[in-house]
């Protein structure tokens, strides 16, 4: 089936964007991906080690960019400056990429987005030329604002990073969904493998995961199942399901015909 | 003698002028990093032209697996 995910004009195969972060070694971190079937990779920005073997295996080696498109992110960035500055870094980085994800944290404990920096932020990003893929709360009206400013992708959280819970409020990721005119994507929060064909199946564009899947037991067999749920979540909302009814039961073999009647 | 900042901690060099000399120094050279000089943004074309001075602050970043 030809249902590409598109984001900022380019199109995409897999609706699941997974992160590169918490993996035994890059070798674990490789595997995963590639199960994963994920297209776009998250990446972070950090200084490098000076007066460390520079001939250790990096992640560059591990996941080429030739084959992997990167989405450097701003995590731990708790202000709009520190997050513009890290984004101008990564695209210096990336020669001249610019698709990026843009996190403003407000609190260390709970990771919950700083909306004010975070439009802030991406108000500056935008100008400046980046396509802005934005972690935010699961806010229609702020969800509303950064498409406003002209983001690419808005990404509500579907519970606290690293949580693993799940779908906390399916009601206003569908509040999001229905009003967007760019992609959706649930970052965060995922746990396993409903829990991601459950955003797919609310009509969410793609997922995008870390810790379900790198603290899963097998990081690599969750991979494959979270690439699995992805599609099935998208087939299932673009089949459409059945409407619900509670007030009664419908068989689903024939009434007629009944042996002795 | 130059007096470096570099990713916060402070450094002396004799043979070194340009932010490419640096990368020589420090391995770096050739490999996937993206400098700051005092705040500004050295593009890798710039890195041989730009010359350094005694107390500048450096930042010399790298892509690392992260969520």
């Amino acid at each position: 089936m030809n249902d590409p995910l598109v984001i900022a004009g380019k199109a995409y195969n897999s609706r699941l964007l997974v992160g590169t972060g918490k993996y035994k070694d890059f070798d674990e971190t490789r595997r995963a991906v590639v199960a994963s079937g994920a297209q776009i990779v998250t990446v972070a920005i950090r200084r490098t080690n000076i007066g460390q073997d520079t001939k250790a295996p990096s992640l560059l080696d591990a996941l080429p960019m030739s084959e992997f498109t990167y989405l450097p992110n701003t995590a731990m960035c708790y202000t709009a400056d520190e997050a513009v500055r890290t984004l101008r870094l990564a695209r210096e980085l990336l020669d001249g990429h610019d698709l990026v994800k843009l996190e403003v944290l407000g609190d260390p404990h709970t990771l919950f987005p700083n909306m004010p920096e975070t439009l802030k932020a991406a108000e500056i990003l935008v100008k400046d030329g980046f396509k802005v893929m934005v972690y935010c709360s699961d806010d229609p009206i702020q969800a509303r604002m950064l498409e406003e400013i002209g983001v690419v992708a808005v990404m509500p959280l579907a519970s606290l990073i690293g949580s693993g819970m799940g779908i906390l409020n399916p009601w206003n990721l569908k509040l999001i969904i229905d009003q967007a005119k760019v992609p959706v994507m649930v970052d965060a929060g995922v746990g396993t493998a409903s829990d991601a064909a459950i955003a797919l199946e609310l009509g969410c564009d793609g997922v995008l995961m870390n810790t379900a899947i790198a603290s899963a037991q097998n990081p690599v067999l969750m991979a494959g199942a979270m690439k699995k749920a992805v599609e099935a979540g998208r087939e299932a909302f673009l089949a459409g399901r059945m409407p619900k009814k509670y007030y009664s039961a419908t068989p689903s073999s024939p009434a007629s015909g009944m042996i002795g009647s | 003698m130059l007096q470096l900042t570099i990713n916060g901690e402070s450094r002396q060099f004799v043979s070194v002028t340009s932010i490419s000399d640096l990368l020589i120094e420090l391995s770096l050279i050739g490999k996937r990093v993206a400098v700051e000089r005092n705040g500004e943004i050295v593009p890798r074309g710039m890195h041989a032209a730009t010359a350094l001075d005694s107390g500048d602050q450096l930042e010399i970043v790298v892509a690392v697996g992260g969520g």
